[in-house]
């Protein structure tokens, strides 16, 4: 009972920082009046453009376009408005803290959620209702003019993506405010939000055009994960002790990159401490210490992400191995008898794969496992996982065929896989696994670790990157090269 | 929440982190209901850090800090309610009006809506802000903002107040005023802590202060005993109507002289109660006409700068 009245007590503290922001970007011409622009004379524009396209393709014979043209407008009418919330919270966030406002109002005993929650309504309140406006101002005016009604499924699934759209871009505002100090610096980060959003537009335009509408929902649930874990994100970072602590310890990216270096090196300066006598000694204690001891702790740290991967690589498999059962290759396709050193060479596909040289495979799968790290904070380690599962899948999709060719998948796989597998698959493992831990920090980072838990969660990719997954890669590579082929020539070889 | 024993704050062992940065190192002191307590240090030294981790908006990497009793830490919401907080910067919200915005703050704290309906008023008059009323908050003057920004932490009546420079930006008159309330609020059981520069301020206000330097407390005591000369002796200065040849020497019979002219002379004293009302007998006895007879203090700056360990610079710039 007591924990409910403190929810209803935080939850009307809420309500009154979302009136309070709200009733203050009602006053502010700058806002108010693009929006008002937007929400009255945008609408009648596209109404006009809507009966002058679906008149001028109805002359050319092509009605299909204006009655495609029309939902599509409708979404850029409800889309145009709540461009306006990353605006709203990137002043609401970034604009409050910049102002010095942020403390006295911390000094209150609202609760950070509270907070956040009420900033994040106000925040959405002006555009969205700015947006339906629109949108019914430009449905009124397409009913009396060419007595159009949408279907009200379409028109659910407008009001949907665009709610989903404002949210996903004032969640994204506060994970970037939290981040800076000001309000040019988080405009400059905003374009992290808007090209996303601008790109998924575009391809919500597309699905129109096709009319594809069943699409549309799909693009709903992928927004709604993204609006999840960018709220999740948001709370974590949204507090008192971040805000504060942020601007204690703002340091300049000199600052972040000896604090990163640190945080790299700092293991192994330790494991050179821990020697002594001459340099060779106290290498081989290092090495003993960072391979025996560091590795393996962190290892059994980061042993979630680690199941992840693993769990995420076997679906692959299998999943590759089904489908290859739906989707049998022709027959003939798979023929390995007969191979010859020769056609082992020639290249395969349109130039994706490196040619079968040592160091050329390295630098591919090295590249590959980078691109997962790199991608991990802007996916939420979404790339990494899936960067993981493809070549798996393609690998149970092949086994599969192989299967289905009535031959041995056993066999193939011993001869094309395990050779350089064995060091190749377990490098991958470990990488995208460092790498899904990365894109995790950017979601949960930990109490009072903020960007820490990113920098921390980089740093310990980059040490197991270097101390064991280049040298699997290296080793891999040769083996690939010069033993693979051996062993493929041996078994399905012509002689 | 334990028994506060008439403390406002306990803070005991307090040490604070931000990354690789050591803000607070070891921290412990205690400030009593109806006490003030000036916070002085230099930029950096770490007060600012000390007052949002009273007012529960950091928490204590080390050590822990409780207010009337309430942990900082586990009971945050408890501490934010009892404690009135003046931040550096006004901080206030340009297109506000100033009734609305102390509304707004004062709902924040659970004030109902009669409690404000007299509070505001009473505080808007008292700050000279009444009239100011009806304009925005960002046509207010620095001084006008400052005083909203008070009026703002006084509002919901905390028994525990940190104010953080609260007369910077204000002429010497509301100067004066402002110290008349924070003794008016001293004296109804108040606990303030004023974190300025304002040596005189602090001398003026303070029942102690606590020095900061690099993260530590290095001098702690009440203001009365900083003033004094020296911990064990005091220093007495006399003054004569007319001059008087061999006033050292002649002193010198019943007190230790430390220097003395034809009218004038300052000497020790243990006890002034003890030395001073027969040694003023016996001077007018001998004829001699004493015009004052008082105790030389230090004054705070001077305390401050030798705890600062600058005092030697200081007198050097001085020269």
């Amino acid at each position: 009972m007591k924990r409910r009245e403190a929810i209803l007590a935080q939850a009307r503290l809420a309500w009154l920082v979302a009136r309070r922001e709200a009733w203050d970007n009602l006053r502010d011409w700058r806002i108010l009046v693009p929006i008002l622009v937007l929400t009255l004379i945008f609408p009648f524009l596209m109404n006009i453009t809507a009966r002058v396209a679906t008149d001028f393709v109805e002359r050319y014979g092509a009605p299909i376009l204006g009655t495609r043209l029309v939902p599509f407008l409708l979404m850029i009418v409800g889309f145009f408005p709540i461009s306006f919330s990353l605006v709203i919270a990137l002043e609401s966030f970034a604009g409050e803290r910049e102002r010095l406002s942020l403390e006295p109002l911390l000094a209150t005993p609202i609760s950070d959620a509270a907070l956040y929650l009420g900033k994040v309504l106000a925040s959405l309140f002006l555009p969205l209702v700015a947006s339906l406006l629109g949108i019914g101002v430009y449905l009124g005016s397409l009913w009396f003019s060419i007595g159009y009604v949408p279907p009200g499924v379409l028109l659910a699934q407008v009001l949907l993506l665009t709610a989903m759209e404002a949210l996903v871009m004032v969640s994204a505002a506060v994970v970037i405010s939290s981040h800076t100090t000001s309000v040019r610096a988080a405009n400059l980060l905003a374009s992290f939000v808007i090209i996303p959003v601008a790109l998924l537009v575009q391809a919500e335009s597309a699905v129109m055009f096709w009319g594809q509408y069943e699409a549309l929902w799909w693009i709903a649930a992928g927004l709604l994960v993204v609006d999840v874990l960018l709220v999740r994100t948001g709370v974590r970072v949204f507090n008192r002790e971040e805000l504060l602590s942020g601007e204690a310890a703002s340091q300049g990216l000199r600052g972040i990159g000896a604090r990163f270096w640190g945080l790299c090196v700092g293991p192994v300066r330790e494991a050179w401490q821990r020697g002594q006598g001459p340099a060779w000694r106290r290498a081989l204690t290092a090495l003993a210490w960072l391979y025996g001891r560091h590795l393996p702790a962190l290892v059994r740290q980061n042993w979630l992400a680690l199941a992840t991967s693993l769990l995420a690589m076997a679906a692959a498999g299998v999943l590759g191995w089904t489908y290859a059962q739906g989707h049998p290759l022709p027959p003939g396709a798979l023929q390995f008898g007969g191979l010859s050193p020769e056609s082992l060479k020639m290249p395969v596909g349109p130039s994706l794969l490196p040619p079968l040289e040592p160091l050329p495979i390295f630098l591919h799968n090295a590249r590959a496992l980078i691109l997962g790290a790199v991608g991990a904070p802007f996916s939420f380690g979404a790339a990494p996982v899936l960067l993981a599962m493809l070549p798996i899948a393609l690998i149970g999709f092949f086994a599969g065929e192989v299967a289905l060719a009535g031959q041995a998948p056993g066999t193939f796989l011993l001869a094309f896989v395990v050779p350089h597998g064995v060091l190749e698959v377990p490098a991958a493992w470990l990488a995208y696994a460092f790498a899904l831990r990365v894109g995790l920090a950017v979601v949960s980072p930990g109490e009072g670790r903020g960007g820490g838990g990113l920098l921390g969660a980089l740093a310990d990719f980059l040490r197991v990157f270097v101390l064991v997954v280049v040298p699997l890669l290296l080793l891999a590579a040769w083996v690939e090269a010069r033993v693979t082929p051996q062993v493929v020539l041996q078994v399905y070889g012509a002689g | 929440m334990q028994a506060e024993n008439g403390h406002a704050i306990v803070a005991q062992g307090v040490s604070k982190r931000f990354g690789g940065f050591q803000a607070l190192r070891g921290l412990s002191f205690s400030l009593r209901r109806g006490e003030v307590l000036a916070l002085l240090g230099p930029n950096g030294a770490g007060k600012t850090t000390m007052v949002r981790l009273i007012a529960s908006l950091l928490k204590p990497s080390e050590g822990h800090i409780r207010v009337f009793g309430y942990d900082t830490v586990r009971e945050a919401a408890e501490v934010r309610q009892r404690v009135g907080l003046l931040t550096e910067a006004p901080g206030l919200y340009a297109r506000m009006r100033a009734e609305e915005y102390l509304a707004f703050f004062g709902r924040l704290y659970g004030m109902a809506p009669a409690q404000l309906a007299k509070e505001v008023p009473l505080w808007l008059t008292r700050l000279g802000l009444w009239e100011a009323r009806h304009l925005r908050l960002g046509e207010y003057s620095k001084g006008m903002r400052q005083k909203l920004a008070l009026v703002r932490a006084l509002l919901h009546r905390a028994p525990l107040l940190l104010l953080d420079e609260p007369t910077s930006a204000l002429d010497p008159a509301w100067t004066h005023q402002v110290h008349g309330i924070i003794r008016e609020l001293r004296d109804q059981g108040h606990a303030v802590i004023v974190c300025t520069h304002n040596l005189a301020e602090a001398q003026a206000l303070a029942d102690r202060v606590l020095v900061l330097k690099g993260g530590q407390a290095v001098l702690e005591a009440r203001v009365q005993d900083l003033r004094a000369t020296s911990p064990r002796r005091r220093l007495m200065d006399l003054r004569l109507a007319q001059p008087v040849d061999g006033l050292g020497s002649l002193l010198a019979q019943w007190v230790e002289v430390e220097s003395a002219g034809e009218d004038w002379a300052r000497f020790w004293t243990e006890d002034p109660a003890q030395t001073n009302p027969p040694l003023l007998q016996r001077l007018t006895a001998q004829g001699i006409p004493v015009v004052t007879l008082s105790e030389v203090h230090r004054s705070l700056e001077e305390v401050y700068l030798e705890a600062m360990g600058q005092v030697e610079e200081a007198r050097r710039e001085e020269t």
